[in-house]
């Protein structure tokens, strides 16, 4: 056992970099839940994103297009959920199984010519002044520009939710559609927009792993950080700083294990995969206590005249 | 009980009837444990069920399905296989290994062929290749070309393919290099791009200038080339677009002459149950291209001890040798038995660490 193999700071700064997928996507699937719709689709979107995302960057020879491009893709793909479900009223858990399906297939379908290729790299952001503070500055502002990025989308979501009339829309919409309704809002127009944010996120969430974390274009390689994601949200009680903190736990005790495993540390590695898990159950019992919980119009089909 | 007796005989009537109507092409099945496109090993496989489409042409007919978990989901992809006809399986992950005995029982016409297991029925064959005579020559270069004298190893799931597999690189590297540690980590996972860099990234974080996968993606190459100063090996395919730099070598797996030659044992009639296991000289390994990274003479070094793994004058496995715990292993002189490396459950002496079990 060397413990001393391990650089507590690069530790850390490749937690926040494990953890940038899952926080991308989960919160944007926070905002989707909390306009009362459940959507299930959110590795078909990351997958599709990570593929659109990647084929861009590499054309345009543009890291930053290629977010934008995924973005696009993940929301694209979110629209036809938002037909499905907003307009054609179908089962909102039917129509996100078929959509991570459809997401899987169509992007090993874009996908075909893209194997093998190198994309661009993202280049490396060092925040001036902030990078330069020893420990915190390796870990926290000396990443690439997305990971920023993500933490910022936290925080303004957080800030969104909790504090602007909009998210008090959003909300209300989530919790009581037919409330929503009577007092003049468009529930279907706003489910649909926060169906589309939650598709962009997801996308570039799939393009950070395709385009930064990886880099490279694999068929399927998201491999269910979509379905951790969904479960971050129910465990971060759709509150986006609880969610992004969910996000780090679960992304950092894979990094931290395979940190453990390399320096020889005699844990079981099955102890270590199930520790999430664990603490997801201890999470939700204690959340159990708290009384706010899911919205309650989550997962419902929502017609004006019903 | 009455619905599931009727629809257990709708099925079987079914598949005589498919059976039947495909008679005239041979229809040959293959199930694969990650994406056609990883770039690795099941790509290699694909490659193997082209041959045998170009090979036979109009006579074949062959099915695939990719990325099927290992356990009971793969039962039932192989079960469908057999409903709709298929003549011939192929099975290509370990852990296929009991669903394969499983299903071959209830279709004792079909013919399967599973990958480097060891359970054996009438209608199942095992096919491997000797994939630790390439992880020598790794070994050798990877010996010669570390700088921190870190070796990192990303390993699969911890079975005695793969145990064998280090054991063969650590015994040539610390050969070549006597200063030599490797660092291992399982990433219990054969395909998953995400946690395979991750796994790379700690190694290389940790110190190591060399990596050795045993995973079926590209991404540790591409991590290592993110990286820069790092050295990795084409793992099952050549992985040649990451040449000359971070890929120095690799090992490409060769299975099309197998599978031409199987398929034609069951068009002919002529398939029985057999225990393939071919290494570099039977061509069933190949070793990728040395690439300009490598001095030359490190590269004719690796050369030459290929030729004589293949000419069968070298074995990776050839004492005086110690296990882990320091008891002994194999005498001087005496080489390992294939029994024992089929089932290889330990270290050699020098390699830190526990296998888990």
């Amino acid at each position: 056992m060397d413990l001393s193999a391990i650089n507590p700071v690069l530790l850390l700064a490749s937690l926040l970099v494990a953890a940038t997928p899952l926080l991308l996507a989960a919160i944007g699937e926070t905002i989707v839940e909390r306009a009362g719709v459940l959507n299930l689709g959110v590795e078909g979107m990351m997958i599709t994103g990570a593929i659109c995302g990647f084929a861009i960057c590499v054309n345009t020879g543009s890291p930053v297009t290629g977010l934008v491009a995924a973005a696009i893709g993940g929301a694209a793909l979110s629209l036809v959920f938002a037909f499905l479900t907003q307009v054609a009223l179908a089962n909102q858990v039917a129509s996100g199984l078929a959509l991570t399906l459809f997401g899987l297939g169509l992007s090993a379908l874009l996908g075909q010519n893209y194997q093998g290729i190198k994309p661009p790299s993202f280049p490396r952001f060092d925040i001036p002044l902030l990078a330069d503070i020893p420990v915190l500055g390796p870990i926290l502002f000396r990443q690439d520009p997305v990971v920023y990025l993500a933490l910022a989308l936290t925080l303004a979501t957080w800030a969104f939710l909790k504090f602007t009339r909009a998210g008090l829309i959003l909300r209300a919409v989530g919790e009581n559609h037919d409330a929503a309704h009577a007092l003049g809002y468009k529930v279907i127009r706003i489910r649909t927009l926060a169906i589309l944010f939650g598709g962009a996120l997801a996308g570039m969430g799939g393009a950070y792993i395709s385009l930064i974390r990886v880099p490279q274009w694999t068929e399927g390689m998201t491999a269910g950080i979509g379905w951790i994601a969904l479960a971050l949200v129910v465990f971060g009680a759709w509150k986006p700083l609880r969610v992004a903190l969910g996000a780090f736990l679960f992304g950092g005790i894979e990094v931290v294990q395979l940190n453990l495993q390399a320096a020889g540390v005699a844990i079981p590695v099955e102890i270590l995969a199930m520790s999430p898990y664990l603490i997801t159950i201890l999470v939700l019992v204690i959340m159990s206590a708290d009384r706010s919980g899911a919205p309650a119009s989550l997962g419902r089909s929502f017609h004006a005249s019903h | 009980m009455k619905l599931s007796k009727l629809l257990a005989t709708a099925a079987v009537a079914l598949g005589l009837a498919t059976t039947a109507m495909a008679q005239d092409k041979t229809k040959v099945g293959f199930v694969f444990v990650g994406p056609v496109g990883d770039g690795g090993w099941t790509y290699e496989h694909n490659q193997g069920r082209l041959a045998v489409e170009k090979e036979f042409g109009d006579k074949v007919e062959t099915v695939f399905v990719e990325s099927v978990p290992e356990g009971p989901d793969a039962e039932r992809v192989m079960t469908q296989m057999a409903l709709e006809g298929a003549d011939l399986i192929f099975t290509t992950s370990f852990g296929y290994m009991d669903p394969t005995i499983n299903v071959a029982q209830k279709f004792p016409n079909v013919k399967f062929e599973h990958a480097t297991g060891y359970k054996r029925a009438d209608n199942v064959s095992t096919y491997s290749a000797r994939f630790y005579e390439g992880r020598a020559i790794q070994g050798h270069i990877a010996g010669k070309m570390t700088k921190s004298n870190i070796i990192g190893y990303i390993g699969s799931y911890p079975i005695p393919e793969v145990i064998r597999g280090i054991n063969s690189a650590y015994i040539h590297a610390k050969k070549a290099n006597p200063n030599v540690q490797f660092k291992i980590v399982w990433a219990y996972t054969w395909f998953d791009p995400a946690k395979e860099a991750d796994a790379a990234k700690v190694l290389i974080e940790q110190g190591a200038d060399i990596v050795l996968q045993h995973t079926d993606s590209t991404a540790p190459q591409a991590a290592a080339q993110a990286a820069g100063n790092v050295y990795t090996f084409g793992q099952a395919s050549d992985m040649a677009s990451f040449g000359p730099k971070p890929r120095i070598s690799s090992i490409i797996d060769n299975w099309a002459p197998y599978y031409i030659a199987r398929t034609k044992a069951v068009m002919d009639g002529t398939w029985t149950s057999v225990d393939t296991w071919d290494g570099i000289g039977a061509g069933m390994v190949g070793i990728g291209e040395i690439s300009s990274e490598v001095p030359d003479d490190v590269k004719a070094e690796a050369l030459a001890l290929k030729d004589a793994i293949a000419s069968g004058s070298y074995h990776p496995f050839t004492g005086p040798l110690k296990k882990q715990d320091g008891s002994d292993w194999l005498k001087d002189g005496e080489t390992a038995d294939d029994g024992t490396l089929a089932g290889m459950n330990f270290y050699v002496e020098g390699i830190e660490g526990d296998i888990p079990q």
